[in-house]
């Protein structure tokens, strides 16, 4: 899935990255506990988390994932959100809540993250 | 040449910088030219020490040894050391104050990650003196 449609079906802001939205994405992760994300997620995924710190985009980076969107309305810091376009990450808000967010876009094909490594 | 060596002290005293050593021996890896794979399982086995030293023992230091089959990570800190390192190795044990669980971390997968990525991983621990962890990862 384009990340252009993630945004258009989470009727999402784009806050960084608005150059590289034709980047593709595998799967999808909801979640808070970074650990987790560290623990079950392939590349080419999408993160969803409705946490605001720098560890997010750390985390992110770490698992070579193309894009972050925060869930619930939450607006990460600015210093969060230079830090993912450094990281060459694509980082949008959206009012959804998770449970919605992930069921709409997996409603849409994008599979889960899941895999344990 | 028998081996590079990156050498990092890891800030204690703060949550949000934790992760940058980790970050930077990522970049340095890749413009070393390894594997992707590889990269990632260094990464991030790093990273959950880096972010252990960080919530439990106010920082340390961290050495990255990169030979041509292996890639070596010491995560050294003087913190209160691990009691029960069986323990500690089970998924979903923590000691994490719950201040550090609305950081995202401190949910029992630190250590359980870090021997999930790495290919040997040994911890040497002494009560009131610090805690020593040697991991390897083969490329």
């Amino acid at each position: 899935m384009k990340i252009q449609q993630i945004a258009e079906l989470l009727d999402a802001k784009i806050l960084c990255g608005a150059d590289r939205l034709d980047g593709i994405v595998k799967s999808a992760c909801g979640c808070d506990m970074m650990s987790d994300v560290l623990a079950f997620v392939k590349d080419q995924a999408v993160l969803l988390t409705g946490l605001c710190n720098p560890q997010v985009v750390r985390t992110a980076e770490m698992m070579d994932m193309k894009c972050i969107v925060f869930v619930r309305g939450k607006m990460p810091p600015e210093s969060v959100v230079a830090l993912a376009d450094d990281s060459g990450i694509v980082v949008m808000a959206t009012d959804e809540r998770m449970y919605v967010a992930c069921g709409k876009l997996y409603a849409n094909g994008l599979a889960g993250g899941g895999t344990e490594s | 040449m028998d081996k590079v060596n990156f050498h990092f002290e890891i800030d204690g005293d703060n949550f949000t910088s934790a992760g940058e050593a980790s970050v930077r021996i990522k970049k340095l890896l890749r413009e070393m030219g390894f594997n992707p794979e590889v990269i990632r399982r260094v990464s991030v086995a790093m990273y959950e020490g880096e972010i252990n030293m960080v919530i439990h023992a106010n920082g340390g230091t961290a050495d990255v040894d990169v030979y041509v089959d292996r890639i070596e990570i010491t995560l050294a800190d003087c913190g209160p050391g691990i009691s029960n390192i069986e323990l500690a190795m089970q998924e979903g044990y923590s000691t994490a104050p719950d201040n550090i669980r609305s950081l995202g971390f401190g949910a029992g997968m630190g250590l359980p990650n870090m021997k999930r990525y790495t290919d040997d991983m040994r911890i040497e621990s002494e009560v009131g003196k610090g805690t020593t962890v040697y991991m390897t990862v083969n490329v």
